[in-house]
């Protein structure tokens, strides 16, 4: 199988940096989220359609990255 | 300056041509573990690095016999080139790399631009499990100077003999934060080894997830200061991130002396006592 109508884009998101990735294989999309810096995929949604798939990702990554503490350097 | 040994990167086409042949085994490791059922490279196998890389009982690499079992029901051996490949710009896969290195595999790869350069090029994905016929494997003496432990570390700050790299990113290399956003805290105290450069691991990589060339990663390190003149110890959080660099060092740029410490700073940074450095 090909994977098909896939994407890559970067936003923010709870204040940081992520990159979100999507696409179709067989009748599922797959996203996963990446922080930028350093770059790990970190959450990750599936659904029907790609809209659902990067809400139930989305929706997990904004949940881990609240509890990313900032200190003073 | 020693050789490059470029043979150690294999291309995406090269892979598509050649997974399934005779004497190759492709591996995909990944840090999001569940990628591999989310579609593989056809043929490949799957290593779970929270499980079958490691020692669970014990905080190390993964024990000789494991290796042999794993390896065995990958359907590899001794003489199989085995070709590695994940997410994250390879930092598992290099992970891996290293530790079949220390237990003496001769032929390993790595996939150039891993599963990102795959799945960006639309090329084939597979959802099955392929099933290997078992093959017998014989694990070597386990070369440890492939590895930094912490009393080497601790001499290197006090007496400055080797070079330290920092891979983490620069907020976690100055204590803003404690983990890469996202994923758990997993540490006492932010900051970073005394005496440690800060060169992030993904200045060793393009874009697309590729390495970079032979000069680019010359002049980054050379930049630096780290010239291979003197033996380079790598770390990150847990070792991976700076698996890959220890990659970069040791085989793209030829330095004889390269140790990862897979300590890192969930060893430094817990540590009661240990001094850490903030800019």
């Amino acid at each position: 199988m090909k994977p098909q109508d896939y994407s890559r884009r970067q936003q923010e998101l709870a204040g940081w940096q992520v990159m979100v990735e999507t696409y179709k294989l067989g009748d599922l999309y797959h996203c996963s989220i990446a922080n930028v810096d350093p770059g790990a995929r970190f959450a990750r949604g599936n659904g029907a359609t790609k809209e659902e798939a990067e809400t139930s990702a989305i929706e997990k990554a904004t949940r881990y990255l609240a509890q990313t503490r900032k200190f003073e350097a | 300056m020693a050789v490059t040994l470029p043979n150690v990167l294999v291309s995406t086409e090269w892979v598509a041509q050649h997974a399934t042949d005779k004497g190759v085994r492709v591996v995909e490791v990944d840090v999001d573990t569940s990628a591999y059922d989310q579609g593989h490279v056809p043929g490949a196998a799957g290593w779970n690095w929270t499980t079958e890389l490691c020692d669970t009982l014990v905080r190390d690499i993964v024990p000789a016999k494991k290796l042999e079992e794993l390896l065995g029901k990958s359907g590899i051996d001794n003489k199989t080139a085995i070709v590695l490949y994940g997410d994250n710009n390879n930092w598992f896969a290099a992970w891996a790399f290293w530790q079949l290195k220390i237990y003496g595999h001769e032929d390993v790869r790595i996939m150039d631009g891993g599963r990102k350069k795959w799945l960006a090029e639309g090329r084939d994905l597979a959802t099955d499990k392929p099933s290997f016929p078992a093959a017998t494997y014989k694990a070597g003496a386990p070369d440890f100077s492939l590895r930094a432990y912490l009393p080497e570390v601790q001499q290197s700050v006090a007496g400055k003999k080797a070079a330290l790299v920092d891979v983490r990113s620069p907020d976690e290399f100055t204590g803003k934060i404690l983990s890469p956003p996202g994923l758990p805290e997993t540490c006492q105290r932010g900051g970073h080894i005394p005496g440690a450069k800060s060169i992030p691991w993904g200045k060793n990589c393009n874009d697309d997830g590729t390495f970079k060339s032979f000069e680019e990663l010359k002049e980054l390190y050379g930049a630096q200061g780290i010239s291979g003149d003197q033996p380079v110890i790598a770390y990150c959080r847990i070792g991976e991130r700076s698996s890959l660099t220890w990659f970069a060092l040791k085989y793209l740029l030829g330095f004889q002396n390269v140790k990862n410490y897979d300590g890192s700073w969930t060893e430094w940074g817990n540590l009661v006592g240990a001094q850490v450095e903030k800019p």
